[in-house]
């Protein structure tokens, strides 16, 4: 069972604004990357892949029959700081109800992380397509 | 005389910029990519909106006398830069992209049919390999590639082959922008004559670079892009030997580019206007020529050696790094940029990407990523690369300050 959207946010921030430079910052997001499993090689196909040109990251989802129902998500990146990013993402928004992605504002909390320019669509670095990815499987889910 | 860069870049403010919070100083190296204007060229453009800017060709005001003497001053400016003949040879584009599809469209359509051959290399850029995509989806052609060694040099022992009456054109790089190396175009392009085949050549990364001689090489068409050598944005030059222009159809129709238009049917200009249709980027031309004169005060031969001289110190620097891997040729084969890749902790590799990232943050800019070349990296066995590029404004310090920011790299990506 997920912990609340609010624990995970309060202890993400906590641990962010310890921060003094920007060598901690990508030196966490790089262990965070790491913990996150890797996706298993046969998913790692085009059909998965979300679009960025510099780095690639693939997604897969999942629904959960429940009432409503339960969106599971399962990313990967072969950069490792855009992976340390996705495991923030995973850990917001997989798990959650359609209705609870589609009214999480992940720039909001990426701003308040100092980690806004990593969702720019200009980054090219698949983060902001695989956003967006999810809120349209998300869209697709709700009634 | 060799050249001074720290004298050069006081004609380069934006390379005194300070980046991130930090306030850490630049150190540009992505010149494959885009490169900065000097204050003159900029001057120039400044000049020419705040004193004599009007449409080009049109008009028999004194304003637009003034920016068509200014416009066709750059068009004879470049005729001598690459040793053209004619102005009528120099056409104005976008830029090399736009330049190569003029070629693939106007001379392609014309010339190229079904069963025909057009010869590509591995090390091309997407914009020498799309547009002859497209021109053998729609006539029947085929497309062949020169392979390459794994030093990225190419490899011609199957180049009998590759090379035969069913030529119709080689289309080849002068210079990779990937791995830098400088392909053999004086034994290449007779070779390609000598089967009837014409030549293309991608100078995108060469002529800003060395002394060029379009009749030296006598390449049938020469394309290449006037931000890549000091230029600013929006002008790029199609070289092409005048009889091929003569004969070709029109690129793109409309204003400039014709004698007359009934309702029926246009007649076309004659040349260089035939190709140049609708208003011109006339400050951008301007700027390209300004920057001609700017290189020309230094010279492309200086330019060159300048370079080579950062580029052995780069692998020398570079070739310490454990971790470390450079691709490409040696020095001696390839032109300024380096191309390389990083391994951390149990050797698996540091994504480009994250590598750029890090390097960003100590103010070293690079490219990361597979830099419009992906049959090239797929041949290399890389999803993508990093790469750092010369030009006459960067130093040794800024070559030091790169192998620093490497080791950062490896040291946030190797703990634990």
């Amino acid at each position: 069972m997920p912990r609340a959207l609010s624990d995970t946010l309060e202890e993400l921030f906590e641990t962010f604004d310890q921060m003094h430079d920007w060598e901690e910052r990508y030196e966490y997001l790089i262990d965070l990357g790491d913990k996150l499993p890797d996706m298993p090689a046969e998913e790692k196909v085009e059909k998965n892949r979300v679009q960025g040109c510099q780095s690639n990251v693939w997604l897969v989802a999942r629904t959960r029959e429940a009432t409503p129902p339960v969106l599971d998500f399962e990313a990967d990146s072969d950069a490792q700081i855009v992976k340390g990013l996705v495991a923030i993402l995973l850990q917001m928004l997989s798990g959650r109800t359609p209705e609870e992605i589609l009214s999480f504002d992940i720039g909001h909390v990426f701003t308040r992380l100092g980690l806004k320019q990593h969702l720019s669509p200009l980054r090219s670095n698949g983060l902001h397509s695989m956003v967006k990815r999810i809120k349209m499987l998300a869209a697709g889910q709700s009634a | 005389m060799p050249l001074d860069p720290a004298a050069l870049r006081r004609d380069f403010p934006i390379l005194d910029i300070r980046l991130h919070e930090a306030g850490v100083p630049l150190v540009y190296l992505d010149n494959a990519a885009t490169t900065q204007s000097p204050k003159p060229v900029v001057d120039a453009m400044v000049k020419a909106y705040e004193g004599s800017y009007a449409n080009v060709h049109r008009g028999i005001h004194w304003l637009s006398d003034q920016a068509t003497i200014a416009y066709e001053g750059a068009r004879e400016k470049v005729r001598a830069f690459i040793g053209a003949e004619s102005t009528d040879e120099i056409i104005f584009t976008r830029g090399t992209t736009e330049a190569i599809n003029l070629v693939a469209r106007s001379w392609g359509d014309a010339n190229v049919k079904a069963g025909d051959e057009i010869l590509l290399t591995l090390l091309e850029h997407h914009s020498n390999i799309v547009p002859w995509q497209q021109l053998a989806a729609r006539t029947g052609a085929l497309l062949k590639y020169i392979p390459i060694h794994d030093d990225g040099t190419l490899d011609l022992s199957t180049l009998d082959q590759l090379l035969t009456a069913r030529t119709k054109l080689l289309a080849i790089t002068a210079v990779s922008n990937v791995l830098g190396t400088i392909t053999p175009l004086a034994e290449l392009i007779p070779k390609a004559h000598a089967v009837g085949a014409k030549v293309l050549i991608d100078a995108a990364q060469s002529v800003p670079h060395a002394v060029t001689d379009v009749r030296k090489w006598d390449a049938d068409f020469v394309a290449f892009s006037g931000h890549k050598m000091l230029a600013g944005s929006g002008i790029g030059v199609l070289y092409g030997k005048r009889a091929l222009l003569e004969a070709m159809p029109p690129f793109q129709g409309g204003g400039s580019m014709i004698h007359r238009v009934e309702l029926e049917r246009f007649t076309p200009a004659e040349l260089p206007a035939k190709f140049e249709a609708g208003t011109p980027a006339i400050v951008p031309a301007i700027a390209l020529g300004a920057a001609i004169d700017y290189l020309g005060v230094i010279g492309m031969e200086a330019i060159g050696e300048h370079e080579h001289r950062l580029t052995r110190e780069a692998h020398q620097v570079l070739g310490r790094i454990a971790g470390l891997k450079i691709h490409g040729p040696s020095p001696e084969k390839k032109a300024g940029i380096v191309n390389f890749s990083l391994y951390g902790a149990n050797g698996r590799e540091i994504h480009p990407q994250d590598a750029a990232q890090v390097l960003d943050r100590g103010g070293v800019a690079v490219r990361a990523g597979h830099h419009c070349a992906m049959p090239l990296h797929e041949r290399l066995g890389l999803s993508a690369s990093t790469r750092a590029s010369f030009y006459l404004y960067n130093t040794s310090e800024e070559v030091e300050r790169l192998a620093v920011g490497l080791e950062k790299v490896l040291h946030v990506f190797r703990r634990g």
